[in-house]
Formats: C-alpha cells, structure tokens, sequence
C-alpha cells in the first residue's frame, strides 16, 4: 500500500510537496493565454475543440475559474466505472466547492504529472486504481486550493484566516458579514504562495465524500452529446477499416485493391504490418470497399488449433514441470495420507471484452508530432509505441482522452495494438490529414487480444472432521504480462503474477499448501479482462472449496468461517451477505443459495445468488446479494453501481459468453454468436457496503469475479453437479 | 438524392440508397448521438424513431427512411422523453453511456403505447438493446419511475 495513505489522519500534516504525489496546482488567471471559451470544452467534446489541453497545458489538478467554475483536471479514464465523479468528490470535498460547479477536464498525456501513483511514472487507469492511488493527491489538491482561497480572502477583507468559513463555493466571515465567491477571489488567491502544508478533513467532517452525487457525466450521456472517438469528425478525416487476417500467424501474402478503389468514397488502399487498410470518406464506404477487396493471405505460419485441441493440450501438459508460485509445508507428501481426497480439473474460455463500443481511434499527423483522439486508457505506453513507428519522442504524441464506450481493459493494450495501427496508416497514407481507424464489431471480437483460456486442477485432502489438511492447485494458460514492458515486474522466477493472483493468495488457513504454474505460448493474442486473474482463479477456488464443505457435510458459509479466522475482512463481507440473504432460511422449492468470496484489487466481495433451474434447462440467477468491503465509500451509489455491473459482467461469463476456436479460426464474430447478457436475465441485485474507515480501494473490477462460483455452488445444491467449466452447462 | 427529415429538419443526401440510416445520421448530418455497436441489428445502440417507433437504423438503408419522420436522441424531446431523462439522471443509470440513447429511444417508445409496465413488459421491449456495462437493474427502475411520473402528472392535468 503507498504510504501516503497512511498520512491522512489529523495528527500528520500533509506536506504536499514533499508526498512525491506530484501535487500541483494553479488557480486559474483571466486573460492568461488561455482560450476564453475553452474552458468550456469539456470531456468529449467533438472535433476541433476537444483539445484544450493540448493548447494550454494545464500543470494542475484544480483550476478556478472567475466565473465560478471549478475545474476538476482528470488523470484518469471514464470508460464507465465512474471515475470522473470519483475524482472531482475528493477534490470538491477538500475545496468546499458546491458540486454543480465542477467541471471535469481530460488531463493531456503527462508521466510526470499526470502518473498513477501505483504504476510509478505511467499514466493509464486499470487495476481499480483510479481512486485508490488519487485519494490523498486529489484531496491535497482540493485543501491546498481551499487554503489559498482562505488567505486570500483574509488578506482582502483584513480578518483572521482562522475566522473564515468555506461552505458550497463560498468563502464568508460572520463578524464582518463579508462573503465571496471562489471566482471573485481566484486572480488574489493565485498569488497567494502555495502552502508547504494543508490539513485534511476527518471522515466525521466530510460533506460529500460517502453521499449521494450526480454523476459528472449524465447529461451528456442522456442528450447524446457525450463525444466518443467513434464520433469524432475531423474536417478532410478519413476513416479506415482493415482486412486483418482471418488466423493468428497469418500475412499479407499479396492484394489486388482494384474493385475496392471503384467503391464510391474510397481515396487509398494501403498495405500496413497488420493487414490491408481501406480509406474512405465515411465509415460505410470503407466498409464496402473493405468487402471488394480481394486479399490472399500467406497463411503458413498460421495457427490452427481448435479450443479442444488446445485444452487437451494444457491436460498434457498439467503433467509437465511448473513454475512455483506459493509453497507451505509438505503438500504431497500430506495428500499422499489423507483419509479423503478431492480432485477437479476445469477450464474456462477465451473471452472477448466486447465493449460496447469497438476499437477505433483518431490520429493525425501534426507540423510538431502527432495528435490523437481517443478513449485512452494508458497514455505513457501509447505515447512510446506511436512515438516508435512515427520516429517520434513519446512527447511529441499528443493525447486528447475522450470518453471510452466501456473497455474492460481492452483499450490499455501493452502494445497499444489499435494506436500502433492507426500510427501505421497514418505513415503510409499519402495524403496527410487525420484518420479514423474504425473496427467494426467483427474486427472487435475476431480481433484476439482475450481473456486467455485456462486450465486448472486441484487436490485437497482433508482430516477426520472434513477441514483441508492439504491443498494443490495447479493453473495452466498463458501469461498476460509476457512480452510486454510489465514482464520484468510481473513475471518472477516463470511465474506471471497475473496468472496466479487470487489462487496463490488463497485465503483459507490450509497448513500444506501449493500453488504453480504452467505457461503456456500460443499465437492466440492475450490481454487483462476485468478482474485479470481472478476471473478464472475465484472460480476454482470458491467452487473447489464448497466441494470440500460439501464432501465434510458442512454448511458452506460456516466451512469458509472456520477457515477465514486471520481474514477479517474476508469474513465480514461473508457474515454481511450471508445475513442480508437470509443465509439458512428456507427458500421456495425449486430454489438454491451459493456462496463465494473473494478479494481483488485489495476490495473483498461477497456474492450470495439465488437461483433455479428453467423447463428449458435454462439456468436462472433470480437474486443476487452482494456484500462489498472497499474501504472509504467515496460514492457509494458509484460502489453499488459498479458491484452491480461488475456482478453482471461476471455473469454473463458464467452463463453464456465464450470466444471459441475452429481450426484456428474464431468462431463468435459478433452478437449474435457471442451471447452477453440481456435485460431478461439481469437478476434482482441488492448490494451492501461493509463501513470503513481504512483507505478507499478499487470497484471496477472486484465484484466480477466472485458471481460465477456464487452460481455454480447454488446450481451444485440444486442438481448435486459438480461444475468444472464455464459457461456453465448443465449434465443432461 | 435521398430526402430525409430528421428531428423536424428537412435535408437531401447524396449517398447510396442502400447506405444505412445510422451511418447518414452521423457521417454525413453529424448527428453521432446514435451509436454504432454491432450493424446487426442485434445491440441495440443505433436505435432511432421512425414515425414514432424505435428501430435500427444499422439494417435500416436511408431509402427506406425517405417520407418518414426520424428522430434520433438529440431530437427527441416530449414529456415520455424529459420524464425519461430525469428518471435516469436520478437514478445515475449510465455508465459508460455508450449504449445509452438506444436505450432512452426504446424506454420512450415503451411508454408511449405501455404507460404501465410491469418488469415483464420492460424485459419485453428493452430485450434488444444491450448495455455491457450492466446498467439493466437501473433501467428498470428508471423505467418504473418515469412511467409513476407521467402518470402522476396525467391525473394533474
Ligand atoms: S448497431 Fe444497430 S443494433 Fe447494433
Ligand atoms: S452504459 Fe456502457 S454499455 Fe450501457
């Protein structure tokens, strides 16, 4: 944990440039040099104007503007998980800044200023670290604004600072009766020096931090003027679609573009590292001239398995030598003697994140590098792979970060392989002048870059009473992190963290213990998945151990109890949803609970669901609880939102989503083959957030992991099936 | 040359005939509220009202829009349309927003022929317009919510 977490309590002063958190700030001048509208230019903002930043570059997390607006700068992506309000919370909680004066402000691309503080100098959002890292910067952000304002105002009106009162974008003094707005003061307070120390709220002295708040972002997302990279329009931009190759391993063995160039619209036909790309004057005769387009693909280098061939693959290889991730005592010397031993062998999926809106981004070449407009999701990484194919610096790379139409970790790719593309096109067309890469929904999913597929087995042997005396689990797949510029950090002694995080982490007090590791290499391209590794790792875990519980006769919930003495806050998002469920309570005939828990991202989740099983066979989760400890509750109606879409995005894993392989071709290429849920089987959701006053962590992913387990083990009570795979099948 | 009349504007197009209505909504009038998901007609996001009913306009060609009334999500605007807009910003139902005005074109749809859903009725109408940020239980409620509004507000007047 970064220790400036632990400086938040009264009795330490922030010395907020000393924290190496980067703090700075500005309060806004008029007429310094900035565009008198820009201000304006929010988040989105379509065309020439998104970029405000990118003309004057903000060095600050908060500017004030003198007609009152509060300009939250936002270092990290909206993709959805709420992250803008978030962020402006911290800021507006410190400052005393009535909410409906912020205004969220997309920060340009900057390591130095603009860093996750848990990444070291990289900027990009993921790993549901948007608030945990931004906590404390966002609210010394905040503070030290608030401190300025205050001096300034005792200069003016010649009282004591400690007199002055700040409440909803007002600064008063009762004695003298005097009071301003934060505009009125911004242009004194600016030369007001910034404070070496400000002092931040208690928990009990918060105002909006753990309320109810509008999101930043409604009105845009409700009148349809939020701006996308989808929707950027650049006067002469070109859209290009791409013929990518229909197998992993495949090229461009050769291409004849004549048919594609009589398509109305169609300007060039260009051959680039990654396939063939078409350039038109909009996205529907690109796609037309994309389908006249005749190319033969050298396809001997071609991979060509099928998802069977691949698991009977890893089973082979399950037998072969593993990396070591986690050892205690003697495992198989232990399982050797038990009395009663449990095995299981399962595997899960190639999935597709299949955001809502495909991959696309806009790039242009400039007089001084390169623009691009983009949902962007990790800026130093795209900075330096664009910054390589163009010849640039990674400075030279200018960013404008749109809203992004969900991403699940899709649009932080570690080779940045949809910016690089567009970097390619954008080099090779003739004509300078922005491009748009569009891919279409079949691009996306075809497009690789999965969940990766895995397989797992796992052993436990138990005493007398039925408690695990032993427990092996072994995982084979391959690595997220190898061959990026994360594999030094991630991958250690063959073992990529990412692979084994929440296996080798396991909670549950089991004396002999061993966690390892089968990477395996394939061509099939690999990525994070909301959740990582714990989308595949919760799920053998949490339903391995209801097995065990259910081998010692034992209650589920009071088998993880026992289990879970040193995890307290395992155990008390376990107690909460198992309460809140109605754990034990007898339920309509036809109807099973399940349990599971799980922590990610430092965030523990309980999810308890409810479910029946359909005339069809179809598998119905009718009530999900979901018990969530994340720390501080920043905006819990941002925490229940995203448990509840988290949960979701698990579930639809768990009951129908999964990218297959035929002869080494995908099998899903949109909707209609790749199943996500729908309305009808969104169960009812109640969520409960476990109070706290420890750091706030991550919630974008947390909850996503936990759903699958939770349905299995209810479907294990109602069918007496042991499930071993998902999407989950019943045996019929 | 394709006449065309959205959100009470009248325009001719020089495009295809077979182009599809979502891509003449944005590439050539600009109007990129309507959102590209699957061109499949399987995600909803695209949807628009043509003479009052939504549909999508990714399977829809332009030709077939000629002579009748479109609206897209920047038009819309009637009392179903605001007590729609108010349910959902009050419920924080958007996420990344990105499936959200095929969403809002489908809830004021529903309401205009259903003033009363039931969780049946919603699941109904709203089967075809998928949210991958999962925003479906807020939606539900948002859909309950604005339709007790509209409700309320007929038996005032
Ligand atoms: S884009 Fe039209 S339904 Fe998906
Ligand atoms: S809000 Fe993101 S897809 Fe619906």
């Amino acid at each position: 944990m970064n220790a400036p977490f632990r400086l938040t309590r009264r009795q330490f002063l922030i010395r907020s440039l000393s924290t190496g958190a980067g703090l700075t700030l500005a309060l806004y001048l008029p007429g310094c040099g900035r565009e008198a509208e820009s201000g304006a230019a929010g988040p989105g903002q379509a065309g020439e104007r998104v970029a405000p930043a990118a003309e004057f570059e903000p060095n600050a997390f908060v500017r004030i503007l003198p007609d009152d607006r509060v300009e939250v700068v936002m270092k990290h992506l909206e993709m959805g998980q709420g992250t803008f309000t978030g962020l402006a919370t911290l800021v507006a909680e410190e400052l005393d800044a009535d909410w409906s004066q912020i205004v969220p402000v997309p920060a340009p691309a900057d390591p130095e200023r603009y860093n996750n503080l848990q990444w070291g100098k990289l900027q990009g959002t993921g790993g549901s670290t948007a608030i945990a890292n931004a906590y404390t910067q966002m609210r010394q952000a905040g503070a030290t604004a608030r401190h300025m304002l205050v001096q300034a105002a005792a200069a003016e009106w010649g009282v004591p600072a400690a007199e002055i009162q700040v409440s909803k974008g007002m600064l008063s003094h009762a004695d003298s009766g005097r009071t301003a707005r934060f505009g009125e003061l911004a242009a004194a307070a600016a030369d007001q020096p910034v404070p070496d120390e400000v002092l931040l709220k208690e928990p009990e002295e918060f105002s909006l931090i753990g309320t109810f708040l509008p999101r930043l972002d409604n009105a845009a997302k409700l009148d349809g003027s939020a701006a996308y990279t989808q929707d950027i329009q650049l006067s002469d931009m070109r859209v290009a679609v791409v013929a990518h190759p229909p197998r992993f391993g495949a090229k461009v063995k050769g291409f004849d573009a004549a048919a594609a160039k009589q398509v109305k619209g169609v300007t060039e036909v260009l051959e680039i590292p990654t396939g063939v790309a078409v350039l038109a004057a909009d996205t529907w005769s690109a796609i037309k001239g994309r389908e006249a387009l005749q190319v033969q693909w050298d396809e001997s280098g071609a991979f060509r398995m099928s998802s069977e061939e691949i698991l009977a693959d890893y089973r082979d290889k399950a037998r072969g030598e593993a990396a070591v991730a986690r050892s205690e005592g003697d495992a198989a010397g232990v399982l050797e003697n038990a009395s009663t031993r449990l095995t299981a062998a399962m595997h899960m999926p190639y999935l597709a994140h299949a955001a809502m809106e495909p991959l696309n981004c806009v790039m242009q070449l400039t007089d001084d590098g390169c623009e691009v407009w983009n949902g962007e999701q990790f800026q130093t990484v795209d900075q330096q792979n664009v910054a390589k194919v163009l010849g640039l610096k990674p400075e030279q790379v200018k960013i404008n970060m749109l809203y992004a139409g969900g991403s699940f970790g899709r649009r932080a790719n570690p080779h940045s392989d949809y910016l690089v593309e567009t970097a390619h096109i954008v080099r090779a067309a003739q004509e300078r002048g922005p491009v748009k890469l569009v891919w279409t929904r079949e691009d996306d999913m075809l497009g690789g870059y999965y969940r990766p597929f895995y397989y797992h087995e796992l052993e436990a042997g138990l005493d007398g009473e039925g408690m695990p005396l032993a427990w092996r689990h072994r995982i084979v797949g391959q690595s997220i992190m190898a061959g990026t510029v994360m594999e030094g950090g991630m991958v250690k002694d063959g073992v990529d963290a990412t692979s084994v995080e929440g296996a080798a982490n396991l909670p549950y007090a089991i004396p002999n213990l061993e966690v390892d590791l089968v990477t395996t290499e394939l061509p099939v391209t690999v990525q994070w998945w909301r959740s990582v590794g714990s989308t595949h790792t919760a799920f053998a875990v949490e339903t391995f151990i209801d097995r065990l519980a259910r081998a010692a006769g034992r209650d589920p919930v009071d088998y993880r109890r026992g289990l879970l003495k040193d995890h307290p806050r395992h155990l008390g998002v376990l107690e909460l949803a198992a309460e809140k469920a109605g754990w034990g309570r007898p339920l309509p005939e036809g109807r099973a609970r399940g349990v599971a828990v799980h922590e990610s991202f430092n965030s523990y989740v309980a999810e308890v669901a409810e479910v029946s099983v359909g005339d069809n066979g179809r598998i119905n989760v009718e009530r999900v609880v979901i018990a969530v400890d994340c720390g501080v509750a920043v905006n819990p109606d941002n925490i229940r939102a995203q448990m509840e879409g988290g949960m979701a995005f698990g579930l639809a894993a768990a009951l129908m989503s999964e990218i297959t392989l035929e002869d080494g071709l995908v099998v899903q290429s949109n909707f209609d083959g790749y199943e996500v849920l729908a309305i009808d089987r969104m169960p009812e959701v109640e969520v409960y957030i476990v109070p706290s006053t420890e750091p706030p962590t991550g919630v974008g992913e947390p909850a996503t992991p936990v759903i699958a387990p939770a349905v299995a083990n209810a479907l294990s009570v109602l069918t007496g099936q042991d499930f071993d795979r998902l999407p989950l099948r019943l045996a019929v | 040359m394709i006449k065309l009349t959205v959100n009470g504007e009248s325009h001719s197009l020089d495009v295809d005939p077979d182009m599809p209505l979502l891509w003449a909504l944005r590439d050539v009038l600009g109007l990129t509220g309507t959102k590209y998901g699957c061109g499949i007609a399987r995600c909803g996001a695209c949807y628009v009202h043509m003479d009052g009913h939504s549909l999508p306009s990714c399977v829809t060609p332009v030709s077939a829009a000629e002579g009748k009334a479109i609206t897209t999500i920047e038009g819309v605007d009637s009392d179903t349309a605001h007590a729609v807009r108010t349910a959902w910003a009050e419920l924080n139902v958007v996420q990344c927003g990105y499936c959200q005005s095929g969403q809002i074109m489908s809830a004021i749809d529903l309401l205009g022929r259903n003033p009363d859903p039931d969780d049946a009725d919603i699941n109904d109408a709203m089967q075809g317009n998928l949210c991958r940020c999962n925003t479906y239980a807020r939606i539900r409620q948002a859909i309950r919510q604005a339709a007790a509004s509209l409700r309320a507000q007929g038996g005032e007047a």
